[in-house]
């Protein structure tokens, strides 16, 4: 199964996910929508997820920390838009604590493309191309750091999208 | 890296004109008329994002007979991007092991 494929334009707000999996839309948007099963994936394995709200509805709140081996915490919040469903998917804003006031509009739809078979296609719109940057780019142009080559793995993602 | 810390650098960055400056450091200490050159700006207007620059750790001033030259510092930008670069491998990880979560609920599930 392919993994995920982003796809972020230069010059563009959005960034595009998408990723197939072996489930129905039902399963992916319980998976999404029931704070126990979120707890158990979203986010890295050595990170710890907490959540402190999670009001699956159109107008709710949500609020979630991860936590790494060295106590660093690093908080998000949003609020859901619209009902949540198989059919419509869900949209919600996305905040990182670490820069607030940068909002980002996320929409999560599922397309079912065999029985079973579904891909979860995200759609990120940052408030400003510097946002979008900050998050996706920045430090790349400088080349100070040999760490950045996973990086490059978005910035030439104009080629796989 | 604290919120803070993490937040001032992502805002420091977050300006295209500090960002070319960075750029500009990446080659080398550079002084303000040097650093202000590839810009339609004024020095003093320069001297504020390096100010800003420099609060935020991802620069170092330093007095060098008459001139004050800018030194980029590659620590916490590394630190910032390393977080960021992580937005791949989160989604990936997290995919994972949703992977794992769902064939475990189907199992479960199944009559």
């Amino acid at each position: 199964m392919a993994g995920v494929v982003i796809k972020a334009e230069s010059g563009s707000l959005a960034v595009d996910m998408t990723r197939e999996f072996n489930a129905t839309p039902a399963q992916l948007l319980r998976a999404w929508t029931d704070p126990d099963l979120l707890v158990q994936w979203l986010g890295p394995r050595r990170m710890v997820m907490k959540i402190q709200e999670y009001d699956v509805r159109h107008g709710g709140k949500w609020q979630y920390t991860h936590a790494d081996e060295q106590g660093n915490e690093y908080g998000f919040q949003g609020v859901f838009h619209g009902e949540p469903s198989v059919e419509e998917g869900f949209t919600q804003t996305f905040e990182f604590d670490g820069a607030p006031g940068h909002v980002c509009l996320e929409s999560l739809t599922f397309e079912e493309i065999a029985p079973g078979r579904t891909i979860i296609h995200t759609h990120s719109v940052y408030q400003s191309l510097a946002d979008r940057d900050a998050m996706l780019e920045s430090g790349m142009e400088y080349g100070v750091n040999e760490g950045y080559e996973r990086l490059d793995e978005l910035l030439v993602a104009d080629k796989i999208g | 890296m604290t919120h803070d810390r993490l937040s001032t650098v992502f805002s420091a960055l977050a300006d295209p004109t500090r960002r070319a400056i960075l750029a500009q450091l990446a080659e080398g200490d550079a002084n303000v008329s040097e650093l202000a050159a590839p810009f339609q700006m004024s020095q003093p207007a320069i001297s504020k994002h390096l100010k800003v620059l420099e609060q935020s750790g991802l620069i170092t001033r330093q007095r060098q007979a008459t001139a004050r030259l800018s030194h980029l510092e590659a620590e916490p930008l590394r630190e910032a991007t390393e977080w960021l670069s992580t937005y791949r491998e989160y989604w990936e990880e997290s995919y994972q092991r949703l992977d794992d979560l769902l064939q475990k609920l189907d199992h479960n599930e199944s009559p």
